[in-house]
């Protein structure tokens, strides 16, 4: 056990190593102290409210993730997961403002239209693959753009509130009843308090209820085996009788309907937002990409992705009147990530070619002659 | 990757032959179709500006950089390189085309945007190429890491400086010359106003002989030298693809870089060699961009390298394709800078209803039934929303190249032939 977490953090430790080396450069070059920025970065995350703050940002991230992570997996890259999610999050923001329901009900109808929207986003790019064998990387990406056109459309045409017609083009607000309370009750119970103005939001459980998801489709289901199967070998999979065209359909529709979910903490959790409109934020979808690939795809890898970032973002926040460009995290984030992937690669490959090495090495010690061997087998 | 499209080849098993698709002349045929279903529309619509040199004229402005992101696509996929990350090298390309442009002038900005998509196409190819990093997951990450570099960039130069933020430059020092081709758009020759031949036909508004004078009168008038620069581009990549040994080397290290590296190419070296020119046309592309509206913006290249992309792909790989797929989309963004931009797009929606039905004819004529079909919805879906729109969306044109490229790839996927190993990292004794 110890060995397997010692052997998954090496690749994220050296990434992490050499992320810190380039920021390092970066701010020598900009005139300003490594150690003094990291000092600084350390200091505003330490304390329980950027902590919070860390853990809210951190939720819609880690769905993002998990989005393109189950496309990832079989080789298939959602690059549109930010057009699923920004679809989704109107349509489901519009919806749920308009509709009224008891308080459960209410919660479920909008994770409802929100999965099947996204779903269904995901699910044209999938239709075009099997039936026109349409690259689904081009297919995604023309979708994420024609879905930022038709956000753009409907918001200010159709979904828009009447009320502050004129002012900014945006979604009426979702009721209490479609809300999520806030944890701080919760934690309370188990002898916690927040300062005042601190507050966790209540999607956190449902992000965890996912990842959990997540691992038992992945790891312990036939779903999960054929999936992982056609992404290490399509040909293998095939012969095993999983049918490739199937495994499209399904995977991308999921993958669609998780990033439905993306904008969910937002609308439903968040009492910054409650609607869609001109201040939410639209590109979580594109940093789902890369916080897969740094999670490895792995579930608990995505969740501590989604906190690295999230931290990241908060530590570079305050950074500005101390003279340090703010803008260092981005460098931090972008080198961790391309370090990253490259490592990840080094060790697959190095890893794949000792399994071969040592298949090798069990065959030659068997011999023509050794009981089971026909005499004539070639050594 | 199991998604990867099986290539078909040109005239292969399963490809209906057709005389028109086949003929050398084909393109020219296509060009002489496009512009006389535009003069139709126009007379139909009364608007004079959807075929004028000037509609023509901004609609090459929006067309280079969107051109140059085709070519990156191009000369990277054909050397074996996918590149999603080419969005990020033309935001590269913008950071230092806005930084060298505000210190040295336009034409150091044009070197800037080199500079930075090189860069940034080596880091690339660092990945791809040299450690085998999946291509899509390379680019992924490159176009997370750019713009990060380029805010970090902009607050290190540009904050503090007059008139520049984190997200702008200050300004270009200096604005790139034009150039006016002489007797036939009336341009200078020797202090001499030469006659505007193009500008008297244009003016005459005879039917075909009009537009296509109004059409080479944009083309040769007031044409911004990067502009002529990436028209050159397009030749040259040409040239260097298939007619020299390099080029060679460059299109089989894309379709067969074992039988390549068979023969003494060295794969490796020539796919750093082409992620390095990728990367620096997306760059060029960007300092287009900059040059453009004379300085860096954040989030200016907005989407335009996956938008070359498409028209690489809508172009089947080649730069012929390419550029007019470029053209295309260049045209139908230019339209929006006009003075009268809704009855342009009207306009629009009209030639495109009838684009669609010569298309639908033409289908019916190759008996392929089930595009047929396909085809007689989209055209009446287009024609009712030319006669619906009161008043048209922008929105509508920004989708369309999008849709226009989803459509071309759905319904000529088969006939689309990449290059056939590209996005495979390769190494040294792989099959």
């Amino acid at each position: 056990m110890v060995r397997r977490v010692a052997r998954a953090l090496i690749g994220p430790g050296i990434a992490a190593v050499a992320a810190m080396a380039i920021s390092s450069i970066a701010l020598l070059i900009a005139g300003s102290n490594p150690i003094d920025a990291f000092q600084a970065m350390w200091q505003s995350i330490d304390s329980t409210e950027s902590v919070v703050i860390i853990i809210n940002k951190a939720v819609p991230f880690y769905i993002a993730g998990v989005a393109v992570a189950v496309g990832f997996k079989m080789n298939l890259f959602n690059i549109g997961s930010n057009g699923q999610f920004i679809l989704a999050a109107l349509i489901a923001g519009w919806a749920g403002a308009e509709v009224s329901l008891p308080a459960p009900l209410h919660v479920a109808f909008i994770f409802l239209v929100a999965i099947a929207v996204g779903g269904a986003w995901a699910l044209i790019a999938a239709v075009l693959n099997v039936t026109r064998n349409v690259n689904v990387v081009i297919s995604t990406i023309m979708l994420n753009y024609i879905a930022i056109g038709l956000v753009a459309f409907l918001l200010s045409e159709y979904l828009a509130n009447d009320e502050n017609a004129g002012l900014v083009a945006q979604t009426k607000p979702i009721p209490p009843s479609g809300q999520l309370p806030s944890l701080n009750r919760l934690v309370e119970l188990v002898g916690f308090d927040f300062a005042p103005g601190v507050e966790l939001y209540g999607f956190l459980p449902f992000a965890v209820l996912l990842g959990v998801a997540y691992h038992v489709l992945l790891n312990r289901s036939r779903f999960g085996y054929d999936l992982r199967l056609s992404g290490i070998n399509p040909e293998a999979a095939r012969s095993a009788g999983v049918n490739p065209k199937r495994m499209v359909l399904i995977t991308l529709f999921l993958s669609g309907a998780i990033a439905g979910m993306i904008g969910l903490p937002y609308l439903i959790a968040d009492p910054n937002f409650l609607k869609y409109g001109d201040a939410f934020p639209t590109t979580i979808g594109f940093t789902g990409l890369g916080l897969a690939l740094l999670g490895n795809n792995s579930p608990i890898g995505i969740a501590a992705a989604a906190l690295v970032w999230s931290t990241i973002e908060r530590a570079t926040q305050t950074l500005g009147p101390l003279g340090i460009p703010p803008e260092i995290g981005r460098i931090l984030q972008g080198s961790f990530l391309l370090v990253a992937v490259i490592v990840y690669e080094v060790i697959r490959r190095r890893n794949a070619a000792a399994a071969v090495a040592a298949a090798a090495a069990a065959t030659a010690a068997i011999r023509p002659g050794d009981p089971g061997v026909p005499a004539g087998a070639p050594a | 990757m199991t998604v990867v499209t099986t290539p078909t080849f040109e005239n292969g098993p399963g490809a209906p032959t057709s005389v028109l698709r086949t003929h050398r002349w084909w393109p020219v045929a296509l060009a002489v179709l496009a512009v006389a279903i535009m003069s139709i529309t126009r007379i139909l619509s009364g608007t004079d500006d959807l075929t004028s040199s000037g509609t023509f004229g901004a609609g090459l402005r929006t067309a280079a950089p969107i051109a140059l992101a085709g070519l990156s696509g191009l000369i990277a996929e054909r050397s074996g390189t996918i590149n999603i990350g080419l969005e990020g090298m033309m935001v590269m390309g913008t950071i230092f085309a806005g930084w060298w442009g505000w210190e040295y002038g336009p034409w150091a900005a044009l070197l800037g945007g080199i500079v930075g998509g090189m860069l940034g196409g080596l880091v690339m190819s660092l990945a791809t190429t040299t450690f085998g990093v999946n291509h899509i997951v390379a680019g992924v990450a490159i176009n997370i890491l750019a713009p990060g570099i380029a805010r970090f960039m902009a607050s290190e130069l540009f904050v503090g400086a007059q008139g520049g933020s984190v997200t702008s430059s200050p300004g270009n020092s200096g604005k790139m010359g034009s150039f006016t081709v002489p007797f036939l758009s009336g341009g200078d020759l020797f202090g001499w106003t030469t006659p505007d031949v193009l500008g008297w036909l244009e003016d005459r508004g005879w039917f075909l002989v009009a537009d296509t004078a109004a059409l080479a009168k944009g083309l040769t008038t007031g044409v911004s030298w990067d502009v002529v620069i990436t028209i050159g581009l397009f030749f040259a990549v040409a040239y260097l693809l298939w007619h020299t040994p390099i080029g060679l080397r460059l299109r089989s290290s894309g379709e067969r870089p074992s039988a390549a590296d068979s023969l003494g190419v060295s794969v490796h070296r020539i796919r750093y060699l082409g992620m390095a020119l990728s990367g620096a046309f997306a760059g060029l592309g960007g300092a287009v961009l900059v040059l453009a509206a004379n300085r860096y913006q954040e989030n200016q290249v907005a989407g335009r390298g996956f938008l070359g992309l498409a028209t690489m792909i809508f172009g089947n790989w080649m730069p012929l394709g390419t550029a007019a797929g470029a053209g295309l989309f260049g045209y139908a963004q230019g339209i929006t800078l006009r003075a009268n931009p809704g009855d342009l797009v009207n306009a629009l929606m009209l030639a495109a209803a009838i684009a669609l039905a010569v298309v639908t004819v033409w289908m019916l004529v190759e008996r392929r039934w089930q595009v047929t079909a396909w085809m007689v919805v989209f055209t009446a879906v287009t024609f009712w929303a030319f006669f619906a729109a009161s008043e048209p969306n922008n929105q509508l044109v920004f989708v369309t190249p999008y849709v226009v490229t989803l459509l071309a790839v759905s319904i000529g996927a088969q006939r689309l032939r990449p290059p056939a190993e590209t996005g495979i990292p390769w190494f040294k004794g792989m099959q």
